[in-house]
């Protein structure tokens, strides 16, 4: 065991947990963590400019990369500018560790420069945090930190560390393995319930699978589709499980919810069995709760027992890690050896009627001579980059074209904030992934409203030399709420037209950074190409058709087959 | 429906609040809290009443587990249990009344820890409705002050096997 100061552990920690880059902003009650990360030299640390995109960014990058992102902030303000940063990793269940700095625990209550309760303000968006108040406990907070994080439904976890701690000298005794009495997610699904849900399986006649985030979390991916096959099965997607099942293969229905397809819309209302992986049946894909699938019976898996019975009632509950469950699942429609033909037999009617919805009305849009669509932009995007880029993006309507038009075949390659809709979101996210994957391509796709929520961090990434590029949906409005107003308030436009924007372009090149702009649909092509091809960071801007609205739309609080369609 | 949960929580500063801000955040009621050490001095005791229908109560169940601090959950009320309450009560007794306050303590089985000239102040323990129903009857004669530690609870034993 070797003596060290609190400071020292926390990088020490960081190497043990093979941690390789960490997101952050110094001040007053960090500086002496940041002294030693800068004379150690061995992890690379991100300068963003707002705490927020250090937050972001260690999100992004844990998404991007299945690892746990780290970020640092000072106390007081660098702290609370933490926090939009944390509650979104909290409501897409994404592995965080932040450190932030505290006035020196003599000073804690005496509302010191700088200081504030971080922990008590983050309580409710944590997965579970710490205030350390004696060195000796700093390597045990440091292990159980990433651990929880990580393991069951991962999350945000925040260390508050005073000053005083960061430079006492304790022993640093880092256990290789730990066992909290009181935190022991269940992994392990039950058989018998895997058994029920099989049985399940085999007597519906109008199956579908229903999978969310926790499909790309837990790395299912490949079970997923393994059992979507055996059964031939229909595969609809939550915003946060697209990639998590290829978007191009047949059996998808892609999206579901307010903004999903209506052929998945309409096998959601119709089937008579949902396989729900790792989703959560939130509002915003149940729509209104009496009339969702209301002839379905509900195999729910799903590693957070709080998720199951929560909005709906579920007759098999399987709680576990859904690529334990998924596995298990194959194992069992293979023991039982009906091949995929007669499965596929089976289905026949089940598919015809999905492809009369499929044709009835697909996704589309209303080509307009001399208007740029942003479907259009969108659906470029996904050519140029053969659908390989990883794609963040904001909150809106930018969101929604991306995640209806961008056809994610691989997990971990759509980066959105889900739970939380965190405009300011993809931009620092796309620095995140961009550090973790630095051979990938890597783009924002973003609304002239959410691109200024975290423009700052322009600057980070032309320090990083990332080559981060932006697409900019401009309509001079913030789209989604104006499209809310077109629909449901007269069109009354409460304060969502801006009168001034910047000029992008000039932006980008204030920076450094190139900018091109596009405001004809011939030129939209030419201008993803220069960005794409761009060295650096790259902003695209296209004069997107101003009112141009997402459809499929269920309004809020209605039936999700009441979709008001193109 | 009442329900009496009975929650083992690792005695960690902060622990309380994560259980009360949970149940303030996701709109649960609390009816009594009562909190206090263990034998094994890392863990507290925490008894909680709270009331909703099934599912919500299994919500509740559920993210009370879900904390990180959180050892064990259980309900009680879910069989056979012991339910307690302790009250102080301090009555006005003043001259005719001092006797009637005496004779309810008796039928009670209440017991006076303060005497004043004016007043008396008693001790009772019981269930809910015990407290219930001595409040009741003293509040004619006059209640000054009144001190209640919620509800703790224990399930039975099984007495057959």
């Amino acid at each position: 065991m070797t003596k060290m100061a609190g400071k020292q552990m926390v990088i020490e920690a960081f190497k043990k947990e093979g941690v390789d880059v960490v997101f952050g902003f110094p001040g007053g009650a960090i500086i002496d963590v940041y002294d030693t990360l800068e004379k150690d030299g061995t992890i690379k640390h991100v300068l963003v400019r707002h705490e927020q995109g250090a937050a972001h960014a260690a999100d992004g990058y844990a998404r991007a990369t299945g690892k746990v992102g780290v970020c640092i902030a000072t106390s007081g303000p660098g702290a609370t500018n933490t926090v939009t940063g944390i509650a979104t990793a909290y409501a897409d269940s994404i592995p965080m560790v932040v450190i932030t700095g505290q006035v020196p625990t003599g000073l804690i209550g005496n509302d010191a420069f700088q200081e504030v309760d971080i922990v008590g303000i983050t309580r409710p968006c944590t997965k579970h945090n710490y205030l350390v108040k004696d060195v000796k406990d700093l390597p045990r907070i440091l292990k159980e930190a990433f651990y929880i994080a990580r393991s069951g439904r991962p999350g945000p976890v925040l260390i508050d560390l005073p000053k005083d701690v960061q430079n006492s000298v304790g022993e640093f005794d880092y256990p290789d393995k730990i066992r909290l009495r009181s935190y022991n997610p269940t992994v392990e699904p039950n058989n018998k319930q895997i058994e029920r849900a099989f049985r399940l399986i085999e007597r519906s006649k109008q199956p579908i699978i229903y999978a969310g985030g926790g499909v790309i979390i837990a790395n299912a991916h490949k079970e997923l589709r393994k059992l979507a096959e055996s059964i031939y099965a229909p595969v609809t997607m939550t915003l946060m499980g697209l990639g998590g099942f290829p978007g191009t293969h047949e059996q998808s229905l892609g999206m579901l919810g307010m903004h999903g397809t209506y052929c998945a819309n309409m096998a959601m209302a119709n089937t008579d069995l949902i396989i729900a992986v790792g989703a959560r049946f939130d509002d915003r894909v149940t729509g209104k709760i009496e009339a969702f699938a209301p002839n379905a019976k509900i195999i729910h898996i799903d590693i957070d027992p709080t998720s199951i019975q929560k909005n709906v009632k579920v007759d098999v509950p399987i709680v576990g890690d859904c690529r334990k469950a998924l596995k298990k699942l194959i194992k069992a429609v293979e023991e039982e050896g009906r091949p995929p033909e007669i499965w596929k037999e089976h289905y026949i009617p089940w598919w015809d009627q999905i492809r009369a919805w499929a044709e009835r009305h697909p996704l589309s849009y209303k080509d307009e001579p001399g208007v740029i669509k942003p479907q259009y932009v969108i659906e470029k995007l996904y050519e140029l980059t053969k659908g390989k880029a990883i794609i963040t993006t904001e909150v809106g309507q930018n969101q929604m074209w991306t995640a209806q038009f961008y056809k994610f075949d691989e997990p971990r390659t759509l980066l959105t904030s889900g739970g939380l809709g965190t405009m300011g979101y993809g931009f620092p996210a796309a620095i995140g992934a961009q550090m973790g994957c630095p051979d990938k391509i890597v783009v924002d796709v973003a609304g002239d409203g959410s691109i200024q929520m975290c423009i700052q961090e322009m600057a980070t990434a032309m320090e990083q030399k990332l080559p981060v590029k932006i697409v900019i949906l401009n309509n001079q409005f913030l789209g989604m709420v104006r499209q809310w107003q077109e629909l449901f308030y007269d069109r009354v436009y409460a304060a969502t037209e801006f009168s001034v924007t910047p000029d992008f372009v000039r932006l980008a090149e204030a920076y450094g950074a190139k900018g091109f702009s596009a405001t004809k649909p011939e030129e939209v092509e030419d201008v993803l190409k220069k960005g794409l091809e761009s060295e650096g960071v790259a902003i695209m801007e296209f004069a997107i058709a101003r009112e141009e609205g997402v459809f499929p739309m269920v309004p809020a609080g209605k039936a999700t087959t009441e979709m008001l369609l193109v | 429906m009442k329900h009496t949960l009975s929650v083992l929580v690792e005695n960690t500063p902060g622990a309380l609040s994560r259980i009360t801000g949970l149940f303030s955040g996701r709109g649960f009621n609390i009816e009594s809290l009562c909190v206090a050490a263990t034998l094994d001095k890392t863990m507290s005791h925490l008894t909680l009443v709270t009331s909703g229908d099934e599912y919500i109560i299994e919500q509740i169940i559920k993210q009370l587990n879900r904390l990180v601090d959180v050892y064990k959950v259980v309900d009680v009320s879910e069989g056979e249990f012991v339910e307690r309450e302790m009250a102080l009560i301090k009555v006005k007794a003043e001259d005719e009344t001092r006797a009637e306050v005496l004779r309810m303590c008796d039928i009670f089985r209440c017991k006076v820890v303060d005497v004043s000239p004016k007043t008396y102040t008693i001790e009772i323990t019981g269930p809910e409705n015990k407290l219930k129903a001595v409040l009741e009857l003293l509040k004619p004669i006059g209640i000054k002050e009144l001190a209640r530690t919620g509800t703790i609870a224990m399930q039975r034993e099984k007495k057959i096997k």
